[in-house]
């Protein structure tokens, strides 16, 4: 149960030297160099490939990022995702988590709001895009808003259904020792639904990331936010317009990146806030 | 440990004609039938019966986790549920022990054990964590405090889980076949712990089980029930002296118990099984 930094150590040896780590590794290379070929071959092997010709090769792709690392417009859309992307976020978790225990703990309030939630629920967050730039005075809000309902969705579901699930027994001891009932709302259903709460979180940020990069697709090109505030999903879109695909791809990886970062970051978080659930 | 050694026995239970129709507008499922049964305080009583006959509807009935159709329970003859009052409340002096356990996982044992007493205000929190502390390393818990239910062996939870009820000071201890789940070289090792931890705090507890030797070694008392709906069949005084230790399993007058046990059970397990055939 102790673990020494030795132990560390040897567990991150073992996975940055292990078997997986060797498949991963082969299988990434691989896969960029039957890109390379591919979309080099029609200068190589003297014919035409059908379509993979068109996609810019890696290093072409390399060598425009290399240039764009100085770019402080790139920059400026990561930035302004991120911010976006957090806006939607922590917006949703503030006011999806009570929302979702209020419905779960109440009867009368899960009668009364359930219903609404869930004739709006099956509506596709990128299909409110027009009616947000309508509401909402300015473009930045609308691009929130939108990013918040990807979100939201899961985050209240995960919520209910998280507290619904939570074993009987456990209530039945608390009451049995004298819990209040804001002891046990605050002892039993609060860390009972925490798992499911970052488990909502999770796929929340995955949705909010899809929806913000259309929304910026879709919005940001009005001009309003102009090529710089963006975001990366409207620096994809200019670099279509303007005809650099290596752009294109760039914006995509950068992307996945920024995806594969935040859901890092908030796996980091929930293993801190249910340490029960640690691995051992 | 506050229970001095020859403490007084208490926590006399008595249940009078009780009744436990499930569903009554519906299947009306009769799952307690009349079941008239006297617990002296202070006694070991275990409750043996084919499964599905209605001890644990009759050991919720007594912890007030839910409501009886008709008769009466009390507690040291003060009325726990009567006529006008068909559900007990739920209180620190009748704890029960879960089947499957019931330790909060997002607590660590430690927490677990201090529970009761801070939530009825009856210890601070500090009080609580050093009473709780003494009573676990009283229970050979020492060194588990900071791990959390998950964290320890199932044999282990059971004690911390016994260790947590004791804190609150209960006069009847509810077990549902705490132990079912355990080897057999670890529920000897309970058993033992169990009758040490009896014969200090002399509680009153209604033991249900399935194992006959158990059922036996532990008990002053056996009472086998009828097969659903259940009401005792048969009360078999365990006329072995306590102290005990498991020598006495070897004993012939222990070999004769269970004899006599066992045709009665198995009668009743018999009617069980043929009435199962005919429902299902
Ligand atoms: N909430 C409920 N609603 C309807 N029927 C129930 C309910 N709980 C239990 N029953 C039925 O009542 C009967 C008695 O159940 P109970 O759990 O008390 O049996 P048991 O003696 O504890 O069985 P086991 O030994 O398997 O634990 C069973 O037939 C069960 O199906
Ligand atoms: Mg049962």
């Amino acid at each position: 149960m102790i673990r020494t930094a030795r132990n560390h150590l040897s567990d991150l040896k073992k996975q940055l030297f292990g078997q997986s780590t060797a498949r991963a590794l082969f299988s990434i290379i691989v896969f960029v160099l039957i890109w390379e070929l591919g979309s080099k071959s029609k200068d190589w092997f003297g014919f035409v490939t059908p379509w993979l010709g068109h996609v810019p090769a890696p290093t072409d792709v390399i060598k425009v990022w290399i240039g764009l690392l100085t770019d402080s417009s790139y920059w400026q859309s990561w930035v302004m995702s991120f911010l976006r992307v957090l806006a939607g976020f922590v917006t949703a978790m503030v006011l999806g988590i009570p929302f979702g225990l209020a419905i779960a703990v109440s009867r009368i309030s899960y009668g009364i709001i359930f219903p609404s939630f869930e004739v709006l629920r099956p509506i596709p967050p990128l299909a409110w895009v027009p009616a947000a730039i309508i509401f909402w005075p300015t473009q930045e809000l609308s691009i929130i808003f939108v990013t918040f309902l990807g979100a939201f969705y899961t985050i209240v579901i995960n919520v209910l259904g998280g507290a619904r699930a939570i074993d009987l027994r456990y209530f039945q001891v608390a009451e049995s020792m004298g819990a209040s009932k804001w002891d046990v709302f605050r002892r039993i259903i609060l860390p009972g639904t925490l798992p499911s709460i970052m488990v909502g979180a999770a796929v929340g940020m995955g949705l909010t990331w899809e929806v913000v990069v259309a929304a910026e697709m879709i919005s940001g090109g009005g001009g309003a936010v102009g090529s710089s505030g963006g975001g990366l999903g409207f620096f994809i879109w200019n670099s279509y317009v303007g005809g650099s695909y290596e752009q294109i791809i760039v914006g995509m990886i950068s992307i996945g990146i920024a995806g594969f970062i935040s859901s890092a970051g908030l796996r980091k978080l929930g293993e801190l806030c249910t340490p029960w659930l640690r691995k051992r | 440990m506050n229970a001095a050694p020859g403490q007084l026995p208490r926590g006399a239970i008595r249940i009078e004609d009780a009744v436990k129709v499930y569903d009554p507008d519906g299947a009306a499922i009769l799952a307690v039938d009349h079941c008239t049964l006297n617990i002296p305080a202070g006694e070991i009583c275990m409750i043996v019966g084919p499964s599905g006959c209605g001890k644990t509807t009759l050991l919720n009935a007594i912890a007030g986790f839910h409501s009886l159709s008709s008769g009466a329970i009390y507690l040291d003859d003060q009325l726990l549920c009567g006529p006008g009052k068909p559900q007990a409340d739920p209180g620190p002096e009748r704890i029960v022990v879960f089947q499957n356990g019931a330790l909060f996982p997002w607590k660590t044992n430690l927490e677990n054990v201090a529970f009761g007493p801070i939530m009825q205000g009856s210890l601070s929190r500090v009080e609580a964590h050093d009473k709780a502390r003494a009573m676990m390393a009283d229970a050979g818990l020492e060194g588990v405090e900071h791990n959390y239910p998950g964290e320890i062996s199932s044999g282990m939870r059971r004690r911390v889980e016994i260790v947590r009820a004791l804190m609150n000071d209960p006069k009847v201890l509810l077990l549902d076949e705490p132990y079912r789940a355990l080897d057999s070289l670890t529920k000897s090792v309970m058993h033992e712990a169990l009758l040490e931890i009896y014969y200090k705090t002399k509680v009153t507890i209604f033991f249900i089980t399935h194992d006959l030797e158990e059922a036996i070694f532990l008990g002053h008392r056996v009472v086998i029930m009828t097969s659903r709906p259940c009401k005792p069949k048969k009360l078999l005084e365990v006329d072995i002296p306590h102290p005990r230790n498991y020598s006495v399993l070897t004993t012939k007058r222990f070999r004769e118990l269970m004899d006599e046990t066992l045709e009665a059970v198995h009668e009743e397990a018999l009617k069980a099984f043929s009435l199962g055939e005919k429902e299902g």
